[in-house]
């Protein structure tokens, strides 16, 4: 394998959803956004929803949605092991809206605590399918 | 010997049950590709996870955590997947059977039905049915898999249950059907499995201990995703055999009838005849 190259395979329950060879790849996780090159030291993390972009072998570059999940970074490859991904093209602009606004409702109503922790996620997840789509 | 008219009814009968059975097999046929499909190709989601969480576990042996020991309560929680469907051979019997034999007290079981049909012979023998998410199986998807997984996490972290486990049929291969009964929580993950881990020192972001209690999460729902869609293969697998002997059995059933009906025609004819001949010959007396 090419110097700075590293082997990039994204899995989710029902599909293959990437393969292949990458020099760079930025996501968030709990932690914070971070940008992963080829021999970073093997590393487990936590995926939190955010942009995800991989910079392929030739330069291009490939983004999708990506929220849940977590990520294995091992001696020349990586693993994402996500349970809820898509490509831009994969997400429909409508339901995005409706559920921004179903979310924005329940942040201004603020009922029980546990439905506002799920409101903010929800929030969170449409802005960033929101930013993807733009 | 049985009339001519009741026998003919019969075969009408038989031969329509033959059809029906005939068409249920290739329904399930086009089904069970479907499964068998689907079930490979969350194959290796499986693998990684179940990878990752070994060699967590082999590479931070002394982590103390709640999902790593039994809880408090004696009580156990299975969750049993069988169909909603009947006519599938032994397919939902095995679950039951595989329950019953565990040797468990029935006081001390909760069962989280997946699967009428396992859900009812179950609580016809006096087990607790704690939950009923029986239209899952229908069309398994790992969203279904993550509230049911979240819904037993979250008995067992009130304290409702100690262990959980998880009754399924693995598919093998189209004739090969294996019922199993494992434990998902406490999780037990043997040390030589987690080995192969070992070689390389992993780092974890959050802490070792945050990473585990966000992945054994994720790890159960995938458990109970992957028996979903393993299930659903089994199911359509066991159906498709049943179906298949059904139908030859039917086309044998068919074939004694119609050897029956023509020995009862010829039958009839003879002493038709014999009885004109004999007629004739007292006229002609």
């Amino acid at each position: 394998m090419a110097e700075n190259l590293m082997k990039l395979e994204i899995i989710t329950p029902e599909r293959i959803f990437y393969q292949g060879d990458v020099s760079m790849v930025e996501l968030t996780t709990t932690e914070g956004e971070v940008g992963i090159y080829p021999k970073h030291i093997p590393m487990t993390m936590i995926i939190a929803p955010g942009i995800l972009t991989v910079t392929e072998s030739d330069g291009t570059k490939k983004q999708a949605a990506l929220m849940k999940g977590f990520l294995e970074i091992t001696q020349d490859s990586m693993n994402i092991l996500a349970e809820v991904i898509e490509w831009p093209e994969e997400i429909d602009a409508d339901r995005v809206r409706q559920s921004k606004e179903r979310a924005q409702k329940r942040l201004n109503e603020k009922q029980e605590q546990v439905d506002l922790v799920r409101a903010e996620m929800a929030m969170r997840r449409a802005l960033v399918r929101e930013k993807l789509i733009e | 010997m049985a009339s001519m008219i009741d026998i003919k009814r019969r075969k009408t009968s038989i031969e329509s049950t033959e059809q029906i059975t005939k068409a249920m097999k290739l329904v399930s046929t086009v089904k069970l590709q479907h499964a068998k499909q689907k079930a490979e190709e969350s194959l290796p989601y499986f693998h990684k996870m179940h990878e990752t969480i070994s060699s967590i576990l082999a590479g931070s042996a002394n982590i103390e955590h709640p999902y790593l020991s039994t809880g408090a309560s004696d009580k156990k929680a299975i969750i049993t997947v069988s169909s909603n469907r009947g006519l599938a051979g032994g397919y939902n019997n095995n679950i039951v059977r595989m329950i019953r034999d565990s040797k468990w007290n029935k006081k001390d079981v909760d069962i989280y039905a997946v699967g009428h049909k396992a859900m009812e012979v179950l609580a016809n023998r006096g087990y607790h049915i704690a939950s009923d998410d029986s239209e899952m199986i229908n069309e398994p998807s790992y969203e279904d898999a993550r509230i049911l997984g979240e819904k037993v996490l979250k008995a067992f972290e009130d304290g409702e249950i100690g262990e959980i486990y998880l009754a399924y049929t693995e598919f093998k291969n189209t004739v090969v059907h294996i019922p199993k009964l494992i434990k998902l929580l406490p999780v037990e993950i043997s040390a030589e499995e987690g080995k192969e881990g070992e070689k390389t020192l992993m780092n974890y972001e959050p802490t070792a201990e945050e990473a585990l209690s966000m992945l054994i999460p994720k790890y159960i729902c995938s458990m109970i995703y992957g028996a979903f869609v393993t299930s659903v293969a089994s199911e359509n697998g066991a159906r498709m055999q049943a179906m298949d002997s059904a139908t030859s059995n039917a086309e044998e059933m068919i074939s004694t009838l119609d050897l029956a009906y023509n020995r009862a025609r010829q039958g009839a004819i003879t002493q038709e005849l014999t009885e004109i001949i004999s007629g004739a010959e007292a006229l002609n007396e």
